[in-house]
């Protein structure tokens, strides 16, 4: 095998090198949606394809989401391997019925007979005072529809990586990824790699508190098990689920047996979103390992306001996952000398 | 003109789907049959005369009222009986029941119920074959109640922008299941939805096998040059319930249709106006066509026997079928 070549590459651009790398290999790959032609729509993530590999397959769209995923589901029953992208996740619910109607039930509801292996891929924009329609992460809709995988990666590597078995998955998968992620960079191999679907990953090692997050919430749950780390040596494990349907039991459920605190931070909101489905496994299956009470971190049940005077508090940061630790914490001062002050 | 064994499997393919929608009507009543079953009776001549304008090769999309699509496209019998019976040897295993039936070795792609669903899908499987460079047609079966969802109207600008080989078949009977066309559009004009489009648009007697068949043909024709998408309004009736057999047998009324309005439209049955031509053109004697159903009554009630004796799904395969194995 030759040697691996890594150079550090943007979140946006690693997509952008999953959609070059697939559509080489395979001429089933198509892209399709509003605005593929353009990086105001979808960031560097078309950059280059449209010139490479022609309008046929890099089709550019009108204002139309349920016709046009109908359309990429068809085109997968078919054998194609479509991707389609919705600039704003929001959007997307004009396509549920595509999404969740058909493409989820169709190899079930024909025996087996005929699959559909096609992406739905969704964009979380928020901030900026985009306010309620331009801000929804809405990846919990879709975890709760049986016949439909999940993923939300968070690093330029896994972006990539997760964009690769989406498209060779084939079943349909919903990829959710954010616009506030696509500038980061990171290591990234250049080869054609894939991250396997339902493996979360361990991004800190710790003893005292397991922190499960999703999407952009992970880049900030490193950021403050590395402040608590060194401020108040406070040990917190860190893992990003990457997938969350199905999600990776098995990792949260060793992190839990050794730490016994859970903490779950969300990009969405509180209200029966993703990370009560993971609370209740935990309660369900890993009772006796807790020591104490779980905590969600999570948006308010609330729309999106477009005041930044608002939307500072509305969304989740690594302060607030701080917060929330030391809350949980709380009992505990003496054994890890907490500083109120903080609190 | 048409050479006379075509002429009979038209005939036949006709008498078959109405066999086979008639031989459901006893067990449905008895509720040996469950399942939700929309039957095609008086519609024959729509999926007989599209589907023999298609190659095997080609793609149908149908709906919740699709038994005479799959039979049209070539699907197994057995199999479509077993399924509405809900069991394992069913084209879906009996895990769709008679609203999703689906035939893909002949291309029949699948059948859904959320009304106006697989338009869509099957543009996109048009898109495909533009792709590829196939040459294979897609036919979308829908019905006039469907032409009240906006993604109708997205799929055929879409369709038209792209120049893609897709037939839009509107079988237009005049009901969304209880509400009469007139209340749901402003105008009876659905043929006239391709136009804005720029999609070529006709009506034609849906009653009628021969004119189904060849409008269908030159829309195929159409599609092959990559002259489509294509706009067929088939004019229609359904000479039974929404819903089984009759919505009023089972005592609820809610068929609205007027008797007199009913009693009209069995005169235009497109299976005795077929019958009547192949007699008078001495295509077929009343034996011939005697001995016809007399064969296809006992292929319809093998299948039947069949699909009774055949097992229900494993309750241990439940979850089978979820996701496919990669």
């Amino acid at each position: 095998m030759c040697s691996k070549k890594i150079r550090k590459l943007s979140y946006s651009l690693a997509i952008n090198e999953a959609l070059h790398q697939m559509m080489e290999k395979d001429s089933s790959v198509l892209l399709i949606g509003q605005g593929v032609k353009s990086p105001w729509y979808v960031g560097n993530t078309a950059r280059g394809l449209l010139d490479r590999f022609g309008p046929e397959r890099v089709i550019d769209t009108p204002v139309s989401e349920n016709a046009i995923t109908g359309v990429a589901v068809g085109a997968a029953i078919v054998g194609m391997r479509p991707i389609v992208v919705h600039p704003r996740m929001d959007f997307m619910l004009y396509a549920l019925d595509p999404i969740i109607n058909e493409a989820a039930n169709w190899h079930y509801m024909f025996g087996g007979k005929i699959n559909v292996p096609v992406v739905f891929w969704g964009i979380i924009n928020r901030g900026g005072e985009q306010a309620a329609q331009h801000s929804q992460a809405l990846h919990t809709f879709f975890a709760h529809v049986p016949g439909l995988k999940v993923v939300m990666p968070s690093t330029p590597y896994d972006a990539k990586g997760l964009m690769i078995s989406a498209i060779q998955d084939d079943n349909p998968v919903v990829f959710v990824d954010d616009r506030w992620l696509y500038r980061l960079e990171d290591d990234v191999p250049e080869e054609l790699y894939s991250v396997p679907i339902g493996k979360g990953i361990v991004r800190r090692e710790g003893k005292d508190i397991t922190l499960i997050a999703i999407s952009y919430m992970a880049v900030e749950a490193v950021k403050a098990a590395d402040f608590l780390k060194q401020e108040q040596g406070i040990s917190v494990e860190v893992i990003d689920l990457r997938t969350i349907k199905p999600f990776d039991k098995e990792l949260i459920f060793e992190s839990v047996r050794k730490t016994g605190r859970v903490i779950l931070a969300d990009v969405g909101w509180k209200m029966c979103g993703f990370m009560a489905e993971v609370a209740a496994t935990l309660v369900e299956e890993m009772f006796d390992c807790l020591k104490s009470p779980i905590k969600r971190i999570a948006l308010p049940n609330v729309p999106a306001p477009a005041s930044r005077a608002l939307e500072k508090h509305y969304y989740l940061n690594a302060e607030k996952i701080i917060k929330a630790v030391l809350e949980l914490l709380k009992g505990e001062e003496v054994m890890y000398g907490v500083q109120s002050a903080l609190l | 003109m048409y050479s006379k064994n075509f002429l009979i499997s038209l005939y036949k393919t006709m008498l078959k789907i109405r066999l086979c929608e008639e031989s459901l009507v006893e067990p449905i009543l008895k509720g040996k049959i469950k399942t939700p079953c929309h039957l095609y009776t008086g519609e024959e001549a729509i999926a007989t005369g599209v589907c023999a304008a298609l190659d095997k090769n080609d793609y149908i999309f149908g709906n919740h009222r699709s038994h005479g699509h799959y039979i049209a496209k070539g699907g197994n019998l057995k199999q479509l009986i077993a399924e509405i019976y809900c069991k394992e040897t069913g084209c879906s295993r009996g895990r769709g029941g008679s609203m999703h039936v689906v035939a893909p070795e002949v291309g029949f792609l699948g059948a859904a119920p959320i009304v106006a669903g697989t338009i869509s899908l099957a543009v996109g499987a048009a898109l495909a074959s533009k792709i590829r460079g196939d040459k294979r047609v897609s036919v979308s079966f829908f019905g006039d109640g469907a032409t009240g969802e906006g993604v109708f109207y997205e799929s055929l600008n879409f369709a038209a922008l792209k120049k893609l080989p897709i037939i839009f078949a509107c079988e237009n009977n005049f009901y969304s299941t209880h509400m009469p066309l007139r209340e749901c559009r402003f105008k009876d004009n659905i043929y006239e939805s391709g136009i804005p489009f720029g999609v070529p648009s006709y009506k034609i007697d849906g009653n009628n096998v021969l004119e189904v068949y060849e409008a269908t043909k030159k829309a195929v024709e159409m599609c092959r040059i990559g002259e489509g998408p294509v706009l067929l309004e088939f004019v229609t009736y359904r000479l039974r319930g929404h819903v089984g057999p009759d919505d009023n047998i089972q005592g609820l009324h809610t068929d609205i249709r007027p008797k007199e309005e009913v009693e009209e439209w069995k005169k235009k049955d497109p299976l005795e106006i077929f019958k009547t031509f192949l007699l008078k053109k001495q295509v077929l004697t009343k034996d011939e066509i005697d001995k016809m159903k007399f064969e296809i009554e006992s292929e319809v009630k093998e299948a039947h026997l069949f699909a009774q004796k055949s097992p229900y799904p494993n309750e241990k395969e439940l979850c089978k079928y979820v996701f496919k194995e990669n």
